[in-house]
């Protein structure tokens, strides 16, 4: 996957200023920064979900984001999980998964099916079929969403401040999951505020400031040896917490 | 007040004829309206430029004029351009023309409801437009418009007590041309009453019950 110059902007806010991003296959990306200074956006525009008003995307050395773009097609590789999880609240946890491999992929309800369960298996959650989104915590919601969008069988998947909104006991069985999905090879780009995890699960950590990117290098340096005054300030303010 | 029972029986059938013909007529009004609703809010959905002029221009007329004006425009006004239609039918339009803006409406703002973000989960997963509209919007909008909906079908059904005005064998108007017959006022509007809660009863167990199964989203 590869950025190219993005740029957008809403109204007269530039919130993305030609960034480039090179994403390598099976690398886990973590993206850090202030709140508001595009991240999130940056990954909406990957899947398409904000068009870019300038720069090319590429993704499987293939450009896309341009007028013609087949965004369904280009969606059904790249899974994205928010920080509100969206499960669809009228359907159980089988149908949520179900959804999309059934309607978009068009593929076998039981092979889809098979494959969710063995995944639910993973994430501890195999007992949970039958249940609706509102009887499960977010913790287990957010697992239930990864899942959901694994089962789409994605070559990236983008991750939007997903331990965000859950209670930071359940934060750890999500990252957990996250972190088993870089150990099998999955290439990831990860937006989060969790230094911790961006420190120890990630191979490069990119730091975003008011839409450019200010520093990026492997975790290692970037924590514990920064070189950009903005980036000495932001992590000062975690370190004083 | 001394009723007269026996004469209460003895318009049972004359009644329930009228009844049934309150039914029909609504079932049919409330169908349609329903249909105008889904297709008014298709058209907002997908945006449809000139379609979408056109449902807020009708909302406003609908919503706006009486129905007894809708009603004399239909039964007096077109066979003055040569279009003559049966009483049945042109209550049925009436109900029809009126109850479809409160459906619009009544839908409209359970599919505003369900969030931005919730459709946008639906196409980080792929899903196109219309499946994220049939899968994920209406199961959703449809649970919360239910009240509305409901508010609606009431309302549908007080509202056909009006197109007697054009004659035709409804409750109100075989309840009015009784009394003036036999000014046995109490006994009939005491019957009349009573259809109407037999009527309505069955509609409010009805979505009471749709309520409580569909419940378990939230």
């Amino acid at each position: 996957m590869e950025l190219r110059n993005i740029t957008k902007s809403f109204g007269d806010k530039k919130v993305l200023d030609k960034v480039n991003l090179n994403v390598k296959e099976g690398s886990a990306i973590v993206i850090l920064g202030p709140s508001g200074c595009g991240k999130s956006t940056l990954l909406r525009c990957i899947n398409g979900l904000e068009k870019t008003d300038d720069g090319e995307l590429v993704f499987n050395n293939i450009k896309y984001g341009d007028e013609k773009t087949n965004w369904r097609n280009i969606r059904g590789q790249i899974g994205m999980v928010f920080q509100s999880y969206e499960l669809y609240p009228h359907m159980n946890v089988l149908d949520n998964l179900l959804l999309s491999p059934t309607k978009v992929q068009k593929r076998d309800k039981n092979e889809v099916k098979e494959m969710a369960i063995s995944l639910l298996k993973r994430v501890g959650l195999d007992d949970r079929l039958k249940s609706y989104p509102h009887q499960l915590s977010g913790g287990q919601k957010q697992r239930i969403a990864i899942v959901r969008a694994l089962c789409m069988n994605p070559k990236l998947m983008l991750f939007d401040e997903v331990t965000a909104s859950i209670d930071p006991e359940m934060v750890y069985e999500v990252l957990q999951v996250i972190r088993d999905l870089k150990n099998e090879g999955m290439t990831m780009i990860i937006v989060t505020h969790e230094m911790g995890f961006a420190k120890s699960a990630s191979d490069h950590v990119i730091f975003m400031d008011s839409g450019n990117i200010v520093e990026q290098s492997s975790p290692n340096d970037f924590f514990s040896n920064p070189k950009e005054e903005r980036t000495k300030q932001f992590l000062n303010k975690f370190l004083h917490l | 007040m001394n009723l007269n029972v026996d004469y209460m029986i003895s318009i049972i059938p004359l009644m329930t004829s009228a009844a049934t013909y309150t039914i029909k007529i609504t079932v049919l009004g409330v169908f349609f309206s329903f249909l105008i609703g889904i297709a008014g809010n298709i058209v907002y959905y997908y945006k449809i430029p000139f379609l979408s002029g056109f449902f807020k221009g009708y909302t406003e007329i609908s919503r706006n004029t009486p129905i007894i004006a809708q009603l004399f425009f239909l039964f007096f006004g077109l066979p003055q351009v040569g279009i003559t239609l049966s009483g049945f039918v042109c209550g049925v339009i009436a109900l029809s023309f009126l109850g479809g803006s409160y459906m619009v409406e009544a839908l409209r703002s359970g599919i505003e409801s369900v969030s931005k973000i919730q459709k946008e989960s639906g196409f980080a997963l792929a899903l196109s437009k219309t499946q994220i509209l049939v899968y994920i919007i209406l199961p959703q909008a449809l649970r919360t418009s239910l009240q509305g909906l409901f508010a609606n079908v009431i309302f549908l059904l007080r509202e056909s007590s009006l197109i007697g005005a054009i004659a035709v064998p409804e409750l109100m108007h075989v309840a009015r041309s009784e009394i003036s017959m036999f000014f046995r006022t109490e006994e009939v509007l005491l019957m009349l009453t009573f259809y109407y809660i037999i009527l309505i009863a069955p509609i409010s167990i009805f979505f009471t019950f749709l309520e409580k199964r569909l419940r378990y989203a939230r």
